[in-house]
């Protein structure tokens, strides 16, 4: 049953009407945890650590997963890179596959996709097959998607995670085998 | 220094400083609401690059995924800057003698709106110039005019006295061809008012210039270097 007792006797301090707050109503972002891909496997995938610092060429022959920070150049050839939610990178970098959530100040290739998270700051080109933006990415550069080289692929499709309007959609078309144009960066060198 | 980078691109993102409490509880919407918006303007910009391939397009909105989804799959080719974020960098503000703000031109000119001599056919300008420091406008101007190409076109957006002070800024992204969805960006606050005499001096070195007046207090001017 309901006891009936006096607010004094309460220990915890009984709640208080919220007073009237004045400040400007704000959109807040619940922090999203950082998740690794479905396809992602530890075992498979090199770690570098956010307390670690490499200047110099970072190549290698596998999947990496970067959350340092790195002032060179980086170089996966035909593997794919994801830069960490806390990745600092000041270089030019050359993946298959580039998923970026930290920062990046540097050309980014990926010779299949690139991928901004939206927690991404990139300030420099991207070349790449297909490209992914998600909202509240921050982007200073330029983009050029590259048509792929196999005839049988006849569309590039560049996607971003809100809806694409269908007006564009017919509008959208690629021929393949067209060279890129050139960059508007020159070569960033670190 | 790099604190105030962050925070930077956290009013970039619509977050505040106080947002990390709130972040952590889970509160708020990830989804920012968006209004629909009819813009002759862009549709007579869109029919000057949708017939044609391999353009090079300025944006100096705020990165719209949405616009690069569209712009790079017409085949053309996009460049990204917010220059009005850019503008805010504390580095490159400083303050006159008699106390007020002002923003180092030279240093901005320096490390923005800089292309390695790269020529646009087309530059969406969205409503930057009513937001932009006072000193930065003419220069800014001046500086697109460099980079845009003979018979490029600036599609740029001026408030009208009635929007008011405290107009909203908000980030444009292309839903269609003549149509525009407005998502509210972070709180800038509108600079001035442009009178038509104001724009068409702005942009006195472009060969033409076209106003489009809309119903929400807002002139639309599509202009052609």
């Amino acid at each position: 049953m309901w006891k009936s007792g006096k607010p004094e006797d309460r220990t915890a301090p009984a709640p208080q009407p919220s007073a009237p707050s004045f400040e400007p109503k704000k959109e807040i972002r619940p922090m999203e945890p950082f998740k690794q891909p479905d396809n992602f496997r530890a075992a498979d995938v090199a770690n570098i650590g956010k307390s670690v610092i490499i200047k110099g060429e970072l190549s290698g022959s596998e999947d990496l997963f970067l959350d340092g920070e790195v002032e060179g150049s980086i170089d996966l050839a035909d593997h794919n890179l994801t830069i960490g939610p806390h990745g600092r990178i000041r270089a030019n970098v050359h993946a298959k596959d580039v998923v970026i959530h930290g920062k990046v100040d540097g050309n980014v290739y990926g010779t299949d996709r690139v991928e901004l998270k939206r927690s991404a700051v990139l300030t420099g080109d991207i070349s790449t097959q297909r490209i992914v933006i998600e909202d509240g990415a921050y982007f200073k550069g330029a983009i050029d998607i590259k048509k792929e080289s196999k005839p049988a692929a006849s569309a590039v499709t560049t996607s971003v995670v809100k809806e694409t309007p269908k007006a564009f959609a017919a509008a959208a078309s690629f021929e393949p085998g067209v060279s890129p144009q050139a960059s508007f960066a020159e070569e960033k060198k670190y | 220094m790099a604190s105030v980078t962050q925070n930077l691109f956290r009013l970039f993102r619509g977050e505040t400083a106080s947002g990390d409490a709130q972040q952590a509880t889970g509160q708020g919407s990830d989804k920012a609401a968006r209004a629909k918006r009819h813009s002759s303007g862009l549709a007579e910009f869109t029919k000057v690059i949708a017939g044609r391939e391999n353009l090079c397009i300025l944006d100096l909105g705020p990165t719209s995924p949405q616009n690069i989804a569209l712009l790079t799959g017409m085949g053309h080719r996009i460049y990204n800057e917010d220059a009005l974020l850019c503008s805010f960098d504390p580095k490159y503000q400083s303050k006159n003698e008699d106390g007020t703000a002002t923003v180092n031109v030279e240093s901005f000119l320096n490390e923005n709106l800089k292309y390695q001599g790269q020529q646009f056919d087309a530059v969406l300008a969205w409503d930057i110039p009513d937001y932009l420091h006072a000193s930065l406008v003419k220069a800014a101007v001046a500086r697109l005019a460099t980079v845009m190409k003979p018979g490029g076109v600036l599609l740029a957006y001026f408030h009208t006295r009635d929007a008011g002070p405290e107009a909203p800024y908000y980030r444009y992204h292309i839903a269609g061809k003549d149509s525009l969805d407005l998502q509210r960006g972070p709180q800038f606050r509108l600079q001035r008012v442009f009178n038509n005499r104001h724009i068409e001096n702005l942009f006195r070195e472009f060969s033409n210039i076209k106003f489009f007046l809309a119903r929400d207090n807002v002139r639309e001017v599509l202009v052609v270097r």
